[in-house]
């Protein structure tokens, strides 16, 4: 038989390469990916090294040590994710429809959104909030590690081009006026309304190293969890049950799930199908 | 001498439902494979494929979840919107990084953490598509030791996708459509 081409030996090799660049990473800026689920961790990273005309990985990690801002791209492509408003607009209208009830019950509201990027789902929130008369009493908090994407998100900036798919999902999310009554459209971007920034407070949180800040009650966390490994997703979501409000609302992506998590017990599903969870009491 | 094969990918984009519902009807229900398929599909498409697919397979298909543990004799659909990769531990994952070749799920997307998991006891198949996702992934498979089948271009509804397949990787074997099932069964046949 032929023999492969790649060796079994390479292969560990490159493993130990992405061990080493994730430690140097965690020693010289704190952050820590060690605990991130590898495959797509090992895209990324081949990414930025085809990107940098580097050959092997560990090649990456005086990089990493020596020029902060080889180290913000390679952060930024850790942060890559694809969203947009109203993403699943189901989830949203089940959120209008069945979670605002309980929460107006509230006389203040925390609403923490876990990984915000860019910011399109906070604005969201903001947006169906609005519509329910429950934005003045909310405070939404919006947390993202990448100070880059989270400056973007405070500028509620987007290019006036996806406004058309943004007005689609607003709909089917049971949008009740105009959605160009939220951005003032300017050349090529769409700026959001200021009163909708005003409720959100965007910040630095990195959920590997920081704890909770407030009360919530109503986390969304979606497709954060999908990048984790079960050790992390574990952690990860015990900070967030102890961030909540008895009772509290937990929204995950759409496949994501509690199933096999250790705090699946705490939690009892509302939607399956929209991964919509709320905290038990526990005693 | 036979090799004992672990897993089984499957990428397929136009034309893919049917031809995915010819192949994996004739896997029996006791496959001794786990089988990944990403089929191109339109964003926000809901998990009708696996579904349908599920009512004429003795596999089970189901969509994959993440996390979720990778078993013999079932069928895991890459969901609509996102990336389908393996694990080193044998676990599915998702992503929604970039499209690659337009596509999210991209099959090579798939094939390529397949390989990187499975090594030389990996067979990795393109169908029909009008596309050329797929190559590149189906190369990694063969530099990793793997086997590449390809559907013939003259049996599929868009020829693109496997004949680009074939102009890429050193592809061990071109076969009709209806015979990739039958294959598969004889590749892991004691």
């Amino acid at each position: 038989m032929k023999p492969a081409a790649v060796k079994m030996e390479d292969k560990q090799l490159q493993a130990f390469e992405i061990d080493c660049l994730l430690e140097a990473i965690l020693l010289r800026y704190g952050y820590d990916f060690r605990n991130y689920a590898r495959a797509s961790l090992k895209r990324r990273i081949h990414n930025r090294l085809a990107l940098s005309n580097l050959r092997h990985v560990s090649e990456m990690i005086p990089l990493i040590l020596y020029d902060e801002s080889f180290f913000s791209a390679f952060l930024g492509d850790m942060s890559i994710t694809v969203t947009e408003m109203f993403r699943n607009p189901e989830v949203f209208k089940f959120i209008r429809e069945q979670v605002t009830a309980k929460l107006r019950t509230y006389s203040r509201v925390n609403i923490w959104n876990v990984g915000c990027a860019t910011g399109e789902e906070a604005y969201s929130m903001a947006i169906i909030l609005e519509e329910e008369g429950l934005l003045d009493k909310t405070h939404i908090y919006a947390t993202d590690y990448d100070n880059q994407a989270l400056e973007a998100a405070k500028t509620g900036i987007y290019p006036v081009n996806v406004m058309q798919q943004y007005t689609e999902n607003y709909l089917k999310a049971g949008g009740r006026r105009s959605f160009s009554d939220y951005y003032q459209a300017r050349y090529e971007s769409a700026k959001m309304k200021n009163s909708l920034r005003d409720k959100i407070t965007f910040a630095h949180h990195n959920l590997m190293r920081d704890g909770s800040f407030a009360e919530m009650h109503l986390i969304l966390c979606r497709n954060v969890l999908i990048y984790f490994d079960q050790t992390l997703q574990n952690s990860v979501l015990t900070l967030l049950r102890n961030s909540m409000v008895h009772r509290g609302y937990l929204v995950l992506g759409d496949k994501e799930t509690l199933g096999f998590s250790a705090v699946e017990n705490d939690f009892e599903s509302v939607d399956d199908k929209r991964r919509i969870y709320r905290k038990k009491i526990l005693t | 001498m036979k090799k004992n094969y672990q897993a089984v990918v499957i990428g397929a984009s136009m034309g893919g439902m049917q031809a995915l519902r010819t192949l994996l009807a004739q896997l029996p229900n006791n496959f001794p494979l786990p089988v990944m398929v990403v089929q191109h599909q339109m964003r926000g498409s809901d998990d009708f494929l696996a579904e349908y697919l599920n009512r004429y397979c003795a596999v089970e298909v189901k969509e994959a979840c993440s996390n979720e543990p990778v078993l013999s004799a079932h069928v895991y659909i890459a969901p609509a919107g996102y990336h389908l990769l393996v694990e080193e531990e044998k676990t599915l994952s998702l992503s929604v990084d970039l499209p690659v070749n337009y596509s999210i799920p991209s099959i090579d997307v798939l094939f390529e953490s397949a390989a990187d998991v499975y090594g030389e006891y990996l067979v990795g198949i393109v169908l029909t598509g009008a596309s050329v996702d797929g190559s590149q992934g189906l190369k990694k498979i063969k530099a990793y030791g793997g086997l590449a089948v390809v559907q013939d271009p003259v049996s599929a509804e868009a020829p693109e996708m496997p004949a680009a397949a074939v102009n890429a990787a050193e592809v061990d074997h071109i076969l009709p459509l209806e015979e990739i099932g039958v294959f598969l069964g004889g590749l892991t046949d004691d």
